[in-house]
């Protein structure tokens, strides 16, 4: 039996439950004499910093080390693609940023020496908000743009235009584990970096960067993540380097971890986005024209927010063909955390935006936005406004037409307007939205990947591959993966904690690429193995190696195949091939072929592939406050072959449900001095159970065998958040109920209040609407 | 030396060398447990759950999980406890519980499975379990698997084995916790002397209330705690009321319903058994059932916070507090306990003893919260309404309105209640008293809602109330229904 396409728990599972599964910071224990590190905490936006007095503090007891720039042997600066971001700052750029830390015998006595450091301020005028931004002319980046056809002359002679504009709010990652680093020296003289991280390479360089040493002398290990979305690609580095700087200065391992309240204070959010659009389209609702106009909070670094709004650019069209468009992104620059990476990487932002206007044009022309969306959809052959072939464009109307049928869409559209005609003060909302989701980093040369896997002559194997594993299921498919390459049973295979002196120059494991890319690396190293183990085989068996096949725990001729002692064991054969001198290990690799983009012409084929799916949600919305219900969820979902079909429901689900969140009840509030008000789980609200809709049905499209990928899967972490879009559209569509006729305008995230505003709205327009009648 | 079992083994701890604000999870953490996972530090994430093995309502032992994250060392010391370590029963075998989630896959990257496990754990444990109790698990968040395949693993479960070892642990007592001191010398930058005093009578709590006057009570802690994990709070005296069992009692007569101040929210939830309808609908709305093993209505009325919960209920029912210290006993109605933003009339030396509750019949009462999210949350408005109507003639005879969120203090609209007298319930009387409602608070904006949201809740709460009242059904989305706790023996 083979593993890859069975439905088997997370490989890390029974650690989960029991409590034995180790995090960065379960790691305390190993480390004797460990310093504990708490930060010194600006108390404003946007200042300098005149001095810094350490001289209490110093003196407090159980203090070891007050660290500052002055403790830096190597470069100040942890910036991961702009060199933008200095560990220790002279200018305060955020509420709350970091200007020393605290090293002490105990976290209670750094947290109170912290207290005790005196720093004077100037403090500088701050810009919060992005309208400050654009009035200030506060920019990280140039405008970024792409251009199909001739959008100013289309929207001049299109039949019916719109305008409006959107405000789309960030997401805080809320990863359950917060940022955690450990660093130490060992017994070689270099230092050894326990992080929590989605790019230990990264943080192998930031290390090695602000330590002034090659990176040879830096080994970081990802253990496993409890949880990063995004929000540790980049921005684990800097706890990293105070935990490295922290031990260079004292020689003592140093453990930094954040408390929640510091992790939402100090690092980075999705970014909230500002779209501005002009449209023109037919009276059928077809679109003929776009201008969108995209802006990005980017907070106070570059970060990775320029790659993040190309990503919106790239998805502005999600599933529709626009013949004219021209979308412009611009990143701000503000007084705020630096925004990261989130699950989407601005896709979902470009996405919200044209389902968004969508619905407009919908109720512009005055038909159910389903049909108005079907209406717009690519069809093969199409290419979108970069232009890339959209190839299996058809897959989007299959899934559709699947999801309508299984869902019951049209009987519960008309129970839908029976239930609003026959009520007052309750409304549903039925919607049904599409997702096309680019899969490759867009940076083309991150694309590749490496393995290194170990066969023991036991017969028992070790993989190590670049990917860390954060509970998307990495590891569990490179198990699989690996264990159906060389035919024996998982149980015999080892996944290694991902190391850096183990497999070099990893990209982050982000994209939603790592299975694809990490996958191949693992296959093509198992692969060189298995050709040398099978040339053993056969002379041993005295067959043709191609003969051989490799099946649980068994090497045979392939016409012996249910003969359970046939051929050699595994173990016999590895045993037999280390006596004859055969290499038991090898390293693979993999690089995805012909991804291209040029910035300049704004043309090129960015990804390897698309994935696809689509989702109906209905609500339920109380007309009095606004609150609402999800009544129930459909979803069909593309992910090619699944490798682990537990692991892609969980991911489809759990993606879905951080959409949601983002969409309705997480809200991310700063106040005018630019402090973040929603700094803790008591004010910052992700779903919790009550949220999980009771009919919650989903499905993996059937028969999507995607050949460019290993195993014939597709990407599944980021696509499926964005299949939430629907919940925001079932909820205009509810509001809609109370009378209004026209564009609905809706918050992003709705709220209650968001809703019930946009209720008021609905009931005054349908309140003139009956005076004027 | 004091004493705590943990998975069984008894713990020998130096009290006087932990600070006396130590939570058990920094405890656990620090002892090697490290499976109890800290993820907010306030009581909302559930991932630091712990079983305490305790006395329930009816003096039966069980399991009963907490946030060890707002649970002092001090209040559990000399009892005992169950972490995600205990619930193995062997190196070789998972428990049904951890089976289910593993099968299920209801851990993805596994950081918040713990805290569910425990959870799930003390559910499949409770006595009287009649089903799955969906709140078991509404304290604990999960950010990766959308809790869909954790919900489908409880309501997989069957029932323990008759020869289940935590099962045959329920047979036996639970320690009882006597009085402590817990005393340090603090070396940090306000050097002296923290102490945690916890007494074992209410005699022996007001000797010390009256020499420390100062002192910071702990009943539930899930207020108190939040202060000392994120705003770093320091006392030099914490007096913790877990031992004193005055002040967990509860008797109800044909008028009145006389709720111990330290008695947790589940145990009364348990004890009142639906006898004051209003209450029972504010508990399922009265943040996590993790919360509500700890919480108290007398820590949720004494921190005086303007969006508690159960002021606007209570207010809505006109309970007044008794209130004690060495100087002597006095009852304040609750409407007159409130004195400004989180202050009370409470003397220094003077604590809470408890909540006198009316046994009314109200002819119509319901509680409203408006929150971002239905369960767990705080409110941005909450609202209690509560009409006596005469049966000849329909006319009013008594209003309450009270309010959560809306002012300093949880208050009441006195003049629309007023103005209701003798009016028929209708909605033009409705119409009528609005622009009172509405007039009689000036709400703040924050990050849980507007100025203006809050004041039109305060109508819209009222309009939805009169349409509910004649309609007969409730409106918008609803908590699950509530589900005894902690009980019998399967």
């Amino acid at each position: 039996m083979t593993s890859v396409g069975r439905a088997i728990p997370h490989e890390s599972a029974p650690g989960h439950a029991s409590g034995e599964a180790r995090y960065t910071d379960d790691l305390l224990d190993r480390f004797a004499n460990a310093l504990h590190a708490w930060p010194v905490l600006s108390p404003h936006a946007h200042a300098t910093v005149v001095s810094i007095n350490a001289g209490v503090a110093a003196s407090m007891p159980g203090v070891v080390k007050i660290l500052t720039s002055q403790d830096v042997p190597g470069q100040n600066e942890v910036g991961a693609v702009h060199h933008d971001e200095p560990l220790f700052p002279t200018e305060i750029q955020f509420h709350n940023q970091p200007v020393a830390w605290v090293l002490a015998e105990t976290l209670d006595a750094a947290r109170e020496a912290a207290a005790a450091v005196v720093v004077e301020y100037e403090q500088l005028p701050a810009i919060i908000t992005m309208e400050q931004a654009i009035a200030a002319g506060s920019f990280l980046t140039e405008p970024l743009t792409i251009i199909a056809g001739a959008p100013q002359q289309a929207l001049t002679t299109a039949p019916q235009t719109l305008s409006g504009e959107l405000h789309i709010g960030g997401q805080e990652h809320f990863y359950l584990e917060t940022q955690a680093a450990i660093a130490a020296w060992d017994e070689a003289g270099e230092v050894v970096v326990h992080s929590s991280t989605q790019h230990p390479t990264e943080t192998q360089i930031i290390v090695a960067r602000v330590l002034g040493i090659p990176r040879n002398r830096v080994t970081c290990q990802s253990l496993r993540m409890g949880g990063a979305f995004g929000g540790k690609e980049v921005q684990a580095n800097p706890y990293a380097a105070i935990a490295a700087v922290g031990a260079h200065a004292t020689g003592r391992p140093v453990r930094v971890r954040l408390d929640r309240q510091l992790d939402m204070a100090l690092t980075g959010k999705r970014h909230p986005f500002l779209a501005r659009f002009d449209v023109g389209h037919d009276d059928d609702g077809r679109i003929l024209a776009m201008d969108l106009q995209l802006y990005s909070d980017g907070g106070w670094s570059h970060d990775l927010s320029k790659a993040i709004m190309f990503r919106a650019l790239f998805h502005c069209d999600n599933c529709y063909r626009i013949p004219n468009l021209r979308v412009v992104g611009r990143v701000l620059r503000t007084h705020k955390t630096s925004q990261t990476a989130f699950r989407g990487f601005g896709g979902p932002q470009g996405m919200v935006a044209i389902e968004d206007i969508v619905d407009r044009v919908a109720r512009a022309v005055g038909r159910p936005p389903h049909e108005v969306r079907a209406l717009n959809f690519y069809r093969e052959g199409d290419h979108t406004h970069y232009g890339q072939l959209v190839r299996d464009a058809g897959r989007i109307e299959q899934i559709w037409n699947s999801l309508t049928q299984t869902s019951d869409f049209a009987n519960r559209w008309a129970a839908t307007e029976a239930f609003n005609a026959a009520s007052t003060h309750e409304k549903r909302g039925l919607a049904i939205t599409p997702v096309r989701f680019g899969i490759s980093f867009t940076t083309s040369f991150l694309n590749q990947a490496g393995a290194l896997v170990l066969v023991y002559a036991d017969g028992s194997i070790q993989v190590n591959h670049g990917g860390t594993e954060m509970g998307q299921g990495l590891h569990t498919k490179m198990l699989q993966i690996a264990a159906d390459a060389l035919g024996v049973p998982l149980e015999v295979v080892r996944l290694m904690p991902t190391r850096t002196d183990k497999v070099p120059n990893t990209s982050a494991t982000a994209a939603s690429s790592g299975s694809d890319l990490n996958g191949a690396a693992v296959e093509h190293a198992c692969a060189q193995i298995r050709e040398r183990l099978a040339e053993v085989a056969g002379r041993e068996l005295g067959i043709p190696p191609d003969d051989l096949e490799f099946a649980g725990g068994r090497v045979r001729p392939f016409w012996q195949r249910d003969d359970p002692t046939a051929g050699l064991s595994f173990a016999e054969l590895v045993g037999r091939a280390y006596l004859q001198r055969v290499a038991l290990f090898a390293t693979g690799y993999y690089r995805t072929p012909h991804i291209h983009y040029n910035e300049a012409t704004g043309r090129g084929k960015p990804f390897h592939y698309f994935t696809y799916g689509a989702a109906v949600t209905e609500v339920q919305v109380d007309g009095f406050t606004g609150q609402f219900e999800i009544r129930r969820v459909d979803i069909l979902h593309d992910v090619g072959d699944s490798i682990s079909p537990l692991v892609d429901m969980g991911q489809i689900e759990g993606g879905f449900m951080q959409g949601l969140g983002w969409l309705t009840s997480e809200q991310l509030v700063w106040s005018d001095d630019g402090r973040l008000a929603t700094r803790g789980a008591s004010t910052y609200k992700l779903p919790t159970l009550g949220e999980c809709p009771e009919a919650f049905n989903v499905e993996l499209l059937p028969m999507a065998t995607e050949p460019s990928v290993v195993k014939g899967s597709k990407a599944v972490g980021e696509p499926p958040l964005m299949l939430a879009i629907s919940v925001r559209e079932a909820l205009r569509a509810a509001v809609a109920g109370f009378g209004q006729q026209g564009a609905i305008e809706l918050a992003c995230p709705s709220t209650p209040e968001a809703v019930y505003w946009a209720i008021e709205a609905a009931r005054e327009r349908a309140a003139e609407r009956a005076a004027a009648e | 030396m004091a004493e705590l079992i943990v998975n069984g083994r008894a713990l020998q701890i130096d009290e006087s060398r932990l600070d006396p604000h130590t939570t058990v999870l920094d405890f656990l953490r620090e002892r090697g447990l490290v499976g109890t996972k800290e993820g907010c530090a306030e009581g909302e994430c559930g991932a630091c759950a712990v079983a305490l093995v305790r006395e329930d309502h009816a003096q039966r032992t069980a399991y009963i999980p907490v946030n060890s994250c707002l649970t002092l060392l001090g209040s559990v010391l000399g009892g005992e406890l169950i972490s995600v370590e205990g619930v193995r029963p062997s190196p070789d075998a998972l428990h049904p519980v951890q089976t289910a989630m593993v099968e299920r896959g209801g851990s993805q990257c596994g950081y918040c499975t713990p805290g569910f496990v425990v959870s799930m754990f003390s559910e499949y444990y409770r006595r009287d379990r009649p089903a799955w109790d969906p709140e078991a698990i509404a304290g604990n968040l999960c950010r990766c698997t959308g809790y869909r395949p954790i919900r489908d693993a409880m309501r997989d479960l069957g029932a323990p084995a008759s020869d289940d070892r935590f099962l045959a642990r329920l047979a036996q007592p639970t320690p009882i916790l006597a009085g402590l001191t817990q005393l340090r010398t603090h070396a940090g930058q306000t050097p002296g002397q923290r102490q945690l005093l916890r007494p074992a009578s209410l005699d022996e709590l007001l000797d010390q209330l009256a020499e420390h006057p100062q002192a910071k009570l702990i009943a539930g802690g899930t207020d108190v705690v939040v202060e000392i994990n994120q705003r770093h709070a320091r006392w030099p005296t914490l007096i913790s009321l877990e031992a004193v069992a005055e002040l967990r009692s509860f008797t109800i007569d044909g008028e009145t319903a006389r709720i111990g101040a330290a008695l947790s929210l589940s145990a009364l939830e348990h004890h009142l058994d639906h006898a004051i309808p209003l209450l029972a609908e504010l508990f399922p709305l009265f943040s996590s059932r993790l919360i509500r093993n700890r919480a108290t209505l007398g820590g949720n009325l004494a921190n005086a916070s303007p969006i508690g919960d159960s002021p606007p209920v209570l207010l809505a029912l006109d309970a007044s507090l008794e209130l004690r210290s060495r100087a002597g006993q006095r009852v304040v109605p609750l409407a007159a306990f409130f004195t400004g933003y989180r202050q009370t009339v409470l003397e220094p030396g003077e604590l809470i003893t408890h909540v006198h509750v009316p046994v009314r019949r109200p002819t119509h009462a319901h509680f409203y919260k408006v929150s971002k999210r239905v369960l767990d949350d705080i409110s941005t408005v909450a609202a209690a309404f509560a009409l006596e109507l005469d049966e000849a003639s329909g006319e009013i005879t008594r209003a309450r309105l009270a309010y959560g969120g809306v002012a300093a203090t949880p208050a009441r609209a006195l003049d629309a209640e007023r103005a209701l007298i003798g009016r028929t319930w209708t909605r033009e009387t409705v119409a009528s008293v609005a622009a009172l409602v509405t007039a009689a608070f000036t709400p703040m904006s924050d990050h849980r809602g507007s100025a203006d949201y809050r004041v039109a809740m305060c109508a819209r709460l009222l309009e939805k109330f009169f349409h509910e009242t004649t309609d007969n059904r409730r409106i918008g989305p609803q908590p699950p229904p509530v589900v005894a706790h902690h009980g019998a023996q399967p």
